[in-house]
């Protein structure tokens, strides 16, 4: 019954929409068999409407918002973009921000740069770029999952002469190494490490698509000038394949960097922001939703929009240069 | 999906439109005369290694008994083999406390919509923005354009108000609603480059014939774009059904409305975690965009280098 009743819904809304968009294609015809030319608003005002209601009004509330306090009862000016820079919650908040952003696109690309030299031509590539690839199609929420289970950890005293056997396999690792368990998701600042180990777990197979189809498109002149002048092996990869490649490079990095700046599923499924984990986003949602400060929130929303201009300014910029090649 | 996707297809336009003629890629073949030595090989294969066993440790912990899950690791199947299909048959049962199935259900009814409502009324505008002349057109543009970088998390909560003000909040319609906005921006504007591509002279030729924009758009233009429109399918799909703050924000936890990445993410959330249901749940739910991807992928590569065809 329920499944039929989840079912139906879906039918009346694809329904309804066939309709909308049929209504609105049948005016255009009759209107253009009258001669009207002037038909282009009826394609383009759905999706004018919807941004403009989805999009462009409640950014513009959520920016009115941030100026407001907690019961958005008075006007604090900045007041809450002030707590953000100086309350220790959120200076920690911002610090593992800046963590992210830092590591995850450097290491995500450097790994999936290595991986993509290592097995071009190799014998069963398309196989070996599937296992490092297939993770971009699992989820956050699945991949954290994932990770958690390597993460486990299970009670463990020293002093005890038997302990429980350790199910996460890094911890396993670990007393295999003869050390001691750890709980990596809850000893501070570590944890942030692990958990951004996830984002270049997930990302990495990104890295090494992008680039992978990049270095196989360097033409073969420059390879050859350079090899006749006695250029190969990792000077090769120096002084010809990074520099050619080098607006990919930038592109694939600054992608990553904003993936890690709006980070949320992996923080809120992992650790749910606490034991110093928290970022920007999540910390938005924390405060909007759980913690009662939706002016915080706000500010905290504009933040993180404020952030990723400057990098999508400058990808794109960089996505121009390399098109202009 | 915001801003990640056109970095993503642009820079799948360097790919080159083939390599078929023979010539094997010889950057990195002169690179790996230096690199390929067993060590390279050995990087590689740990890095392999490394990207596949937490995968493979959840599959396999997924078809072991719920007491051996939280009792001993996973490798210990090598030595002692004890596999059971009980965390499955829990997990998809019908009914029972620890079905996931209502979500599974729940995830589908709202993916379907999600991913083809956007890209429906996308394909109309960017046929707009691309072949029609018109009042703000340029302007209109760069704004779709830069909507892009509007992180999604400005908009939740007002639209959350919106949706309570007109009745819908926490329905199916806010969730489906939402996708299509949020995916809106970017669907846009890579159909627009596709569409683009697609020479001019066509669109006069069926102009002087006398076929209104409907025709054209129907029978010349939809059928061009295929490759293109199936390769952005796969990412709007990806992107809803792995979705979780649009989920969390407008679903809430409700087993009505709620997606399979929201019930995964609440057993996470409590005590001793579930494992049994946690990893049966986990692959339940990666199985299916996996599928999807590996057997779309062909269009999703052909549509990249679809777009990339010009001059």
């Amino acid at each position: 019954m329920q499944l039929a009743e989840k079912f139906g819904t879906m039918m009346v809304a694809l329904l309804a929409f066939i309709a909308v968009i049929g209504l609105i294609l049948f005016l255009v015809a009759v209107l253009e068999k009258r001669g009207v030319r002037r038909v282009a608003w009826f394609f383009v005002g759905p999706t004018a409407l919807l941004l403009l209601v989805g999009l462009v009004y409640p950014a513009a509330r959520t920016v009115v918002r941030s100026f407001f306090d907690a019961a958005n009862d008075a006007f604090i000016g900045l007041d809450n973009y002030s707590a953000i820079f100086t309350s220790p919650d959120q200076l920690v908040v911002l610090r593992n921000t800046v963590l992210w952003v830092l590591v995850a696109p450097f290491v995500a690309t450097a790994v999936g740069l290595l991986y993509a030299i290592i097995v071009d031509g190799a014998r069963g590539e398309g196989f070996a770029k599937a296992l490092i690839f297939l993770p971009m199609a699992i989820s956050f929420v699945g991949a954290s999952i994932i990770w958690k289970f390597v993460y486990e950890y299970r009670f463990y005293d020293p002093d005890l002469a038997v302990n429980p056997q350790q199910i996460g396999l890094l911890n396993q690792v670990v007393v295999w190494l003869g050390g001691q368990p750890q709980q990596f998701l809850i000893s501070e600042p570590w944890n942030n490490l692990f958990l951004i180990v996830v984002m270049i777990w997930i990302q990495a197979g990104f890295a090494m698509t992008i680039l992978s189809a990049a270095i196989k498109a360097i033409p073969a002149d420059i390879v050859e000038a350079a090899r006749l002048d006695g250029v190969s092996g990792v000077r090769m990869f120096r002084f010809i394949t990074v520099p050619t490649i080098r607006p990919t490079l930038v592109v694939v990095l600054t992608t990553i960097a904003i993936g890690s700046l709006k980070v949320f599923d992996i923080v809120r499924t992992m650790t749910g922001g606490l034991f110093g984990t928290s970022v920007v986003a999540n910390e938005f949602f924390t405060q909007s939703f759980s913690a009662g400060n939706q002016g915080l929130g706000a500010a905290l929303a504009v933040l993180l929009f404020v952030l990723v201009v400057p990098i999508i300014v400058y990808n794109i910029r960089q996505l121009r240069a390399s098109e202009a090649r | 999906m915001t801003t990640t996707g056109p970095q993503l297809d642009l820079s799948g336009m360097q790919q080159p439109s083939d390599t078929r003629d023979g010539r094997p890629a010889t950057i990195a073949e002169a690179t790996k005369k230096r690199l390929s030595s067993p060590w390279a090989s050995l990087v590689a294969v740990v890095l392999a290694v490394l990207w596949t066993i937490p995968t493979f440790g959840l599959l396999i912990s997924s078809f072991r008994p719920a007491r051996d899950i939280s009792t001993s690791g996973w490798w210990t199947v090598f030595t002692d083999p004890n596999f059971t299909l009980e965390n499955y048959e829990l997990v998809l049962s019908p009914e029972g406390t620890n079905s996931l199935a209502p979500y599974i259900i729940n995830s589908l009814v709202i993916v379907i919509p999600g991913v083809l409502i956007p890209i429906m009324i996308a394909s109309l505008a960017a046929y707009a923005f691309a072949w029609m002349d018109f009042k703000f057109k340029n302007v209109l543009f760069v704004a779709v354009f830069a909507l892009q970088i509007v992180p999604i998390q400005v908009t939740l909560i007002p639209l959350l108000s919106l949706y309570a003000d007109i009745g819908i909040a926490g329905t199916f319609w806010s969730i489906w609603l939402s996708h299509t906005m949020f995916g809106l921006p970017l669907t846009v504007f890579l159909l627009h480059n596709f569409i683009r591509e697609v020479p001019k002279e066509l669109l006069e030729a069926a102009r002087v014939d006398g076929a209104g924009h409907v025709t054209i758009f129907f029978r010349l233009m939809l059928p061009i774009l295929k490759p293109a429109l199936a390769a952005i399918g796969i990412y709007q799909f990806l992107w809803v059904w792995n979705d979780l703050l649009v989920a969390l924000t407008f679903a809430g936890s409700s087993q009505n409305v709620a997606p399979m990445t929201v019930a995964l993410f609440n057993l996470t959330g409590q005590r001793g975690s579930q494992w049994f249901l946690l990893t049966a749940g986990a692959f339940v739910s990666i199985i299916i965009p996996v599928l999807v991807f590996l057997s779309l992928q062909r269009y999703f590569v052909r549509g990249l280098l679809a777009g990339s065809v010009k001059g």
